[in-house]
């Protein structure tokens, strides 16, 4: 056929152009898969590898912490967890069930599974419980076959063997917060730590757990895995070991410590500050009341948070060292040291009747009848508000202030626990700069005697005690003796340049408070040879007394507990040879004498008894050691204090 | 022999088994790679393609027995029936991936737009059958064609199913190009669509166009709509020369290349099988390409001829799209690879294709008229 035979050979010829076409397109991808296979494999296989690679971390073990002896105060311990796997579960809401006749699981427990089941994926562990006993523990796996996806994990958890006594020291740890991450990201200037992306990973929320975090925290490990697209683990490639975090010695004394705390439970919220007064070695730091940092660690119920924070005493606060309070008359010192600093003879007298007239003004003394002819050793042992007043008169507010900053009042020391008051230390300058008002007289009277604008904490009233009896030592609380393989952190004093003689007035002064007949806490005196102690009494106002209630007898004691006044003692003891100080504040305890003086006397005798300074501590006990079983060694810097001593 | 009344026996004989054979070893690269993409299990997949396999095997061969002119006979019919199965699912289809395409049928999900790609080969081949060299060159006797071509592109289009209709256009052109429509024809058709490339691009769903941003910037989105490419590009390129060796492809083992099983599967066999894998298929392929123009040649009537080219066109569209696509040359259009692919409607009517491919090459001498309905 003709026709039929035309339209063959068109088709034949246009069957070869698209044959051509074809077979163009073949070479086409025939080279791209060369050019992927060959030319970029090596760039392909990079990418595959990172695809497939998963770094995951291992948390590292948390430095612990310990007191100058050794006693645990934070440690490490063995957690109990229990997990579900929802895909190996085969109905997740009955295994629940059967698991709950097991373990204490409440309906709580079962209703934040079953709200995390929809939000994570089938193969990811969800936590059902934790904190379980090993006798929970054992439960539960010999009932595995019962309990399909469910599975045991052993992990750690911080805890605190002291509990409340040491809580507002340590501190407590919790899971990281957005804050807290973006705070480490500005820090190190990086992305975000992979750290605290970890499971279970636990910052320190507050005191040494928080100052210390990256000592303590360790370096985490490292997992290589292989995972696939979803990025559920295939099999392990390599992996780095995680390095415990250091070890903290602190130079607190853990028995003093709990002793120091059950006395102070005798008021309704008091704090106090025990150091050694040539080091600042801080040997007991309370706050009281406290609370119970393990339920931290673990979670705490909303039900105890609620009511810790509103309680009136504030049990979360650490008094100690965020405690802002006016000193009162254990300001005096201050006072009587500035002046004889300002050249004002030793000599001095001043006739006090029981007021301070300044202008037409009328500044009580506490003690209404007055109390004659006093020099700087009798105004101190009577606490007479007339003689400072007349002082303050005289030098004037800045030269107080000067010398209270000398003595370490009104700033931060950048102590070891965090959340320092600062303290207020007024003067002119001050006043200006706060109120943009000129400083009155009248103010100074007031500052002279530790009243009006005056604040501070009772690690700073310590700290300046130790200071007065010290020899004018520039020391400053330390609560971290040595960091592990980073060494001693205790720094050597400066002196601040103080008179010798001056000094020795003011201890006269000290010491007849306690030990004269006058002296204003002669009931707290030490009695048991040869133990002793000096101190000073202070008072602060929280309330004004007003004319009215003075003339209508109110007592302080009647009033609410909240509009009472502080009561306050700073003491040092021995006497002859001062070697410990201690500052105790008793919130809203009325009389300083009456309150805080007994509980100072029973603390610095507790502690001369105890005498923590002369024993070896852990870390020297380790030196020592080491330098018995070896060649002589140079002898470590803290021998050389001790020497010196 | 007389080709006008064979026996069954004779048809069986004259069927070309060299060709059945390499159709089944490409067949066998998609069980080996099912196999694999399952993790050396032939559940969920490798076991099933074998079956749909065995069944499309068969039913090539029935549908080789019949005669030639029956399916001339009823090509309009069958292509009618296509089209109402597509109009069915634009109606009344199950979602599936944002595109309503199948009919559920049990056994299978069948996809009306797979069938509709041998459909219409067979309707054109039909037409063409009849047109002498000078109706094709007027451009009023095309009208009829195009609307044989333009009704299934727009019910695909409408799905939306672009790898589809670039199926249907590029099989429909094939067909057009080898009846003898004037070269000058096509020109204008190109520069026509070149001219309305921006009213088609409106008329693209939004997923459409990312799938074609992607396609000329592929890292703009890596883990989001890009996503597929790279990850098939790495899959394949970390293969090597050799591969990573059969089951050992640990990107698709690791799920990092979605749709191993089905549009990757190309991705996951280069992977494994490296360069060498990848070649070998393509000459196997290649083979049955060069193997079908052979037969069409030898066909002695034009209906046996365009119907012979077209499937065979159509086949090697499967192909340049899926493989251009996975190697990032083309845009994901969503179009498996022939035979090799997971899925059950594509190898059954590829299957049924090349049946209607060995019907033409056993009755290759049988002649029949113009329109071919009076001698059966």
């Amino acid at each position: 056929m003709n026709r039929d035979m035309e339209r063959y050979k068109e088709f034949s010829r246009r069957a070869l152009i698209i044959g051509a076409a074809q077979t163009a397109l073949f070479g086409i991808l025939a080279t791209r898969l060369g050019y992927l296979q060959v030319v970029e494999q090596e760039r392909f296989q990079t990418l595959s590898d990172k695809n497939r690679i998963s770094m995951r971390l291992v948390s590292a073990g948390r430095g612990e912490i310990m007191d100058r002896f050794g006693v645990p105060l934070a440690i490490n311990t063995q957690n109990f967890r229990t997990f579900l796997v929802p895909e190996q579960a085969n109905d997740v809401e009955e295994t629940l069930d059967r698991l709950s006749k097991l373990i204490p699981v409440t309906d709580d427990d079962k209703q934040a599974v079953l709200l995390e089941l929809g939000k994570v994926r089938p193969f990811t562990p969800i936590l059902v419980k934790e904190n379980l006993t090993w006798e929970d523990m054992a439960m539960v796996e010999q009932n595995f076959p019962d309990l399909p996806g469910v599975s045991t994990e052993e992990g750690e958890i911080r805890s605190y063997p002291l509990g409340l006594a040491t809580a507002h020291i340590i501190g407590y740890v919790g899971r990281v917060s957005e804050a807290e991450i973006a705070a480490e990201q500005l820090k190190n200037e990086q992305v975000k730590n992979p750290v605290m992306t970890i499971p279970g990973f636990r910052i320190g929320k507050t005191g040494v757990e928080k100052k210390f975090d990256a000592e303590l925290r360790g370096v985490a490990g490292r997992i290589e895995a292989e995972v696939n697209v979803v990025g559920r683990e295939i099999r392990e490639l390599t992996r780095r070991d995680p390095k415990k975090g250091h070890r903290l010695t602190l130079t607190l004394d853990a028995d003093l410590q709990m002793q120091c705390q059950e006395m102070l439970a005798k008021e309704r919220s008091a704090a106090a500050v025990v150091m050694d007064a040539f080091t600042g070695e801080v040997y007991a730091l309370c706050s009281y009341p406290s609370f119970d940092p393990n339920l931290f660690s673990r979670g705490i119920p909303a039900d105890i948070w609620e009511g810790l924070l509103a309680d009136e005493t504030n049990p979360l606060t650490n008094k100690a060292v965020a405690g802002q309070y006016p000193p009162g008359s254990t300001f005096k010192m201050v006072t009587a040291l500035a002046a004889l600093d300002a050249g004002i003879s030793p000599a001095t007298h001043v006739f006090c009747p029981g007021y301070y007239m300044l202008g037409k003004d009328k500044f009580h003394c506490w003690k209404p009848a007055g109390h004659g002819s006093v020099g700087f050793e009798a105004a101190l042992v009577q606490s007479c508000d007339c003689f400072f007043y007349e002082m303050g008169n005289r030098i004037g507010v800045d030269a107080i202030a000067k010398m209270a900053r000398r003595l370490g009042l009104g700033a931060k020391m950048d102590f070891d626990v965090p959340g320092e008051g600062e303290g207020i230390i007024p003067d002119r300058a001050w006043k200006l700069k706060r109120y943009k008002e000129q400083w009155h007289k009248g103010e100074t009277l007031n500052s002279s005697i530790g009243q009006g604008h005056t604040l501070t904490t009772p690690l700073q009233l310590a700290t300046m005690t130790a200071r007065l009896v010290n020899g004018g030592k520039a020391v400053k609380p330390v609560l971290v003796r040595t960091i592990e393989e980073k060494g001693s952190q205790i720094p050597e004093w400066k002196h601040i340049g103080l008179n010798p003689a001056h000094l020795a007035i003011i201890m006269r002064g000290m010491d007849g408070v306690v030990n004269g007949a006058q002296g204003t806490a002669k009931g707290s005196r030490i009695t048991e040879a040869p133990y002793s102690m000096g101190g000073k009494t202070g008072t602060a106002q929280v309330r004004r007394i007003t004319a009215a209630m003075r003339a209508q007898g109110i007592k302080n004691e009647t009033l609410p507990w909240r509009w009472r006044h502080h009561a306050l003692f700073v003491g040092y003891g021995p006497v002859e040879a001062p070697r410990y100080v201690a500052a105790v504040v008793v919130e809203h305890g009325v009389g300083g004498a009456k309150a805080a003086a007994p509980i100072a006397r029973d603390i610095l005798l507790a502690i001369q008894k105890r005498a923590p300074h002369r024993i070896h501590t852990v870390d020297e006990a380790v030196e020592a050691a080491a330098a018995s079983g070896e060649a002589p060694k140079k002898p470590a810097p803290r021998n050389k204090r001790k020497k010196r001593q | 022999m007389r080709r006008e009344n064979m026996s069954l026996y004779d048809k069986l004989l004259s069927i070309s088994w060299p060709f059945l054979l390499l159709i089944t070893m490409t067949a066998c690269v998609g069980f080996v790679s099912l196999y694999s993409a399952a993790g050396g299990n032939l559940e969920p997949w490798a076991g099933k393609q074998m079956v749909r396999f065995v069944v499309g095997m068969c039913g090539l061969i029935i549908t080789a027995m019949i005669d030639i002119r029956i399916w001339m006979k009823f090509a309009y019919v069958i292509f009618g029936f296509v089209v109402v199965l597509l109009i069915y699912v634009d109606i009344k289809g199950h979602t599936s991936m944002g595109a309503q395409r199948w009919i559920d049928l049990g056994f299978l999900q069948l996809q009306p737009s797979e069938p509709m790609k041998i459909a219409i080969v067979l309707a054109l081949a039909r037409f063409f059958h009849g047109a002498t060299a000078e109706d094709v060159k007027n451009p009023f006797f095309l009208i009829v064609p195009l609307g044989i071509l333009a009704l299934p592109v727009l019910l695909v289009m409408i799905q939306p199913d672009l790898g589809t209709a670039i199926s249907l256009i590029g099989a429909a052109g094939a067909m057009f190009f080898l009846a003898g429509v004037s070269y000058w024809m096509f020109l204008v058709v190109a520069g026509a669509g070149i001219a309305a490339m921006p009213v088609l691009w409106h008329l693209l769903h939004d997923y459409q166009k990312k799938r074609v941003m992607i396609f000329l910037d592929p890292e703009s989105d890596p883990l989001g709509a890009g996503y597929h490419i790279t990850q098939s590009k790495i899959a394949l390129g970390s293969g090597g020369v050799f591969g990573k060796g059969f089951l050992h492809g640990t990107q698709s083992h690791l799920n990092f290349l979605p749709e191993k099983q089905t549009d990757f599967i190309f991705t996951l066999f280069t992977e494994e099988w490296g360069l060498v894998g990848g070649l070998a298929l393509f000459t196997l392929l290649g083979l049955i390409i060069a193997y079908g123009y052979i037969m069409a040649f030898r066909c002695q009537n034009q209906f046996g001829r365009l119907l012979v080219a077209g499937i065979i066109v159509n086949f090697s569209l499967y192909i340049f799209i899926n493989t251009g696509m996975v190697m990032g040359l083309l845009p994901v259009v969503g179009v498996p690879l022939a035979l090799v692919s997971h899925g059950g409607t594509v190898m059954l009517s590829v299957l049924f294709g090349f049946g209607l491919l060995m019907s033409a090459h056993v009755h290759r001498d049988v002649k029949f008229s113009r329109r071919g309905l009076d001698v059966v």
